[in-house]
């Protein structure tokens, strides 16, 4: 049996853009954003699935339309299931966001605070010493008072000053 | 018999039900989930017990295999099966003895015990997967399910470093879709036995291509080395027993579907130099950074990555003994990493932190504690007789065989890597256990149910190198399996390509592109 396998250009192109600016989403900063992207990736890949099930025919239901003239349900089927997976992780991560805005007044995604921390000891050499002059702030205060990139709002968070060497050089917009 | 097999993904699933019913009260809940997971642990033993007589596969809801679901339990899958679950097991009681010693800081138990035994069932249920969306299905679960516990009560630091995990996890979701999009539409099929014998027909390059997408996206699931970033910093804020369970299960849970997947669909082994570049890459750096660290979780973490390596070597080896020695490290890997962390939790609640600056004087104040960390964590190291010697001189002895430039390179960096291993570990005994504190440690106690477990899992990997005789035999025999194909592929499609089963209309025209009843996929996973 010889079937049409030809995918339309149309939802080609319409892949690539869905997924393009996805990934463009994905790499913000900001987690909204990056929620965004990951609908935006996962609907792309949805209709990718669907392009993989070969062009559209008549609805598979016997007596409906003749064997060889029926869409293939499998890709829908496994598509269906993609997009409840899809739509319940994006309900999660809007949880999260939401919950990062009220306990931090943000949504940023940032960077592995303890490396920094490490780093920054072992610049001064005191990694394998007992006595350090530790200030005492744990992680969590640390990531308070961290912003990678995006703007300050409010003051609140700001504490600025307070570990001023957990400022990183490329992180222009966080300097006081 | 073959009912079994769906056991595993079942019994949590509805226990999760149970559990969630039962949420005013913890004390049931906590009765219902213990009884639930031990008995998938009874079903996951009579399975590696049966699967001696070949694999064993169920066709689900009676739809004939190509068509609808496949479970299929073989000897690695059993052998997972039944080690996860010990694990499993041992972490849940671990964590109700911690709930019931400190009234759960606020956090949601409630909440912890359902979605605990959905993360079992997701696990469980990428062991029995038969076919690529199954599989698919089977890591959404677990991931769903690891989400809610690594972001566990809601905290700041979790918050900040659950986003980083989940939006990874999602990234390596969807790479692992579109490889599936990919794969139907070069072949028409999901169901793996199908795809072992469709795939080689296809266009090489193409072929490639599909290797690389499901290799990128189990890699990141595995943490294997330039995809492993995500991990150090996600794991540790998690709360000790789920640390513990995620460190454990879920990053093993990607090599076992590489290994799966690498050895099952592509049998020429074009990646397989690929493979033992980057596991010498993932044992090198993953060691390094432990030994930069000075919590104890996270140095944890950075061995966890690093021993991965040790896995993907075994599996770019790819000759009979080196994917044994691979199975066989695995199961220790799992027992002993999760037991370690386990021990780490204990010693967060004995000196009230993790940070090895902090810690001191525990080997005197905690002599039990001491001991429990030491086992595991020389048997981390490779020492002599435990497991993790066993299983890293399977893999050197395999390697030697194989007897490539770039093998004796794999023996030195595992090498190299197991003294790190040793550094970093006996920094951590001497900082935390020997050293004097530099500011006495709270008077505290740690309630006898939380050792009770932790102490199980080291007995268990004790055991582990005492039995490692017969275990090497059956990982032996799983890897003459799966390097053999053949088993698989017969018993999931037995006589003419078609499974046990009905499906009659369909069954002349077994080809792609007829109608394969929507009722067949997975509609009804559960989440």
């Amino acid at each position: 049996m010889n079937i049409d396998m030809a995918p339309s250009l149309t939802l080609v192109v319409l892949v690539a853009v869905l997924v393009a600016t996805g990934v463009y989403l994905l790499l913000e900063r900001s987690l909204s954003r990056v929620i965004i992207g990951i609908a935006l990736i996962g609907n792309g890949v949805n209709v990718l699935m669907l392009v993989a099930g070969g062009s559209a025919g008549g609805p598979p239901i016997l007596g409906e339309s003749a064997p060889e003239d029926m869409s293939d349900p499998l890709p829908q089927a496994m598509v269906l299931t993609a997009i409840v997976i899809t739509l319940g992780m994006t309900a999660f991560l809007l949880a999260m966001a939401y919950r990062s805005w009220q306990l931090n007044g943000h949504d940023e995604v940032q960077d592995d605070l303890e490396d920094r921390r490490i780093a920054r000891r072992a610049a001064r050499d005191e990694l394998s010493e007992r006595v350090t002059d530790d200030s005492g702030a744990t992680l969590a205060e640390d990531a308070a008072s961290t912003r990678d990139e995006t703007a300050r709002g409010e003051d609140q968070h700001a504490r600025a000053g307070h570990h001023p060497a957990a400022i990183g050089a490329d992180d222009e917009e966080a300097k006081p | 018999m073959t009912w079994l097999v769906a056991l595993p993904v079942v019994l949590p699933l509805i226990g999760a039900g149970a559990a969630l019913a039962l949420a005013r009260y913890p004390r049931v809940q906590g009765v219902v989930s213990v009884s639930v997971l031990s008995v998938v642990l009874v079903v996951s033993v009579a399975l590696l017990v049966r699967v001696n007589a070949g694999p064993m596969v169920l066709d689900v809801g009676g739809w004939a295999a190509p068509v609808g679901i496949t479970l299929v339990v073989d000897r690695l899958a059993a052998l997972m099966l039944v080690v996860s679950v010990t694990v499993t097991l041992a972490v849940l009681v671990y964590s109700l003895a911690q709930g019931v010693a400190d009234g759960d800081e606020g956090a949601p138990l409630a909440v912890y015990h359902p979605t605990f035994l959905v993360l079992s069932a997701g696990v469980s249920n990428t062991f029995v997967a038969g076919d690529l969306f199954n599989l698919y299905v089977g890591f959404e679960i677990l991931l769903a399910a690891s989400f809610v516990l690594i972001t566990l009560g809601g905290t700041r630091d979790r918050i900040r470093s659950g986003t980083i995990y989940v939006v990874v996890s999602l990234v390596s979701s969807v790479v692992f879709l579109v490889g599936i999009a990919l794969i139907y539409a070069a072949t028409g099929t999901v169901n793996l036995a199908q795809l072992a014998m469709r795939l080689p027909e296809i266009d090489p390059g193409m072929q490639l291509v599909l290797q690389l997408m499901l290799l990128v996206a189990f890699g990141i699931k595995a943490a294997v080395f330039p995809l492993s970033a995500w991990l150090p910093d996600s794991y540790p804020t998690a709360p000790a027993p789920v640390t513990a369970v995620f460190a454990g299960l879920l990053t093993k849970v990607g090599v076992y579907a590489i290994i799966r997947t690498q050895v099952l669909l592509f049998p020429d082994g074009r990646l397989d130099d690929l493979l033992k570049v980057v596991a010498l890459a993932t044992m090198v750096i993953g060691i390094l950074g432990a030994v930069a660290q000075e919590d104890i979780k996270r140095l944890l973490s950075f061995t966890l990555v690093s021993h991965i390596g040790f896995m993907i070597w075994g599996i770019g080896t790819a000759s009979e003994a080196g994917l044994s020695a691979a199975i066989f490290y695995v199961s220790h890997h799992i027992t002993v990493q999760t037991a370690l962390f386990l021990v780490a939790g204990l010693i967060e609640r004995r000196g009230g932190t993790t940070s090895l600056v902090r810690l001191g004087s525990l080997a005197r104040l905690a002599p039990l504690l001491a001991v429990l960390f030491f086992v595991p964590a020389m048997n981390l190291a490779g020492i002599p007789p435990m497991s993790g010697f066993l299983g890293k001189a399977g893999l050197i002895e395999a390697a030697a065989q194989d007897g490539s430039g770039l093998s004796y390179t794999l023996i030195a960096g595992g090498l190299v890597t197991s003294l790190l291993t040793l550094y970093a570990i006996v920094k951590t005994w001497n900082m935390a256990f020997w050293q004097e504190a530099p500011e006495p440690l709270p008077e505290t106690t740690t309630p006898r149910g939380m050792i009770g477990p932790a102490a199980g899992l080291v007995v268990f990997s004790l055991l582990l190198a005492a039995l490692a005789g017969p275990l090497y035999d059956y990982t032996d025999r799983a890897a003459r399996d799966l390097r053999a194909r053949v088993p698989y592929i017969v018993s999931v499609l037995p006589e003419g390509g078609r499974g046990t089963g009905q499906s009659p209309e369909v069954t002349e025209e077994g080809e792609r592109g007829t109608p394969e009843g929507t009722g067949g996929t997975d509609g009804g996973e559960g989440r």
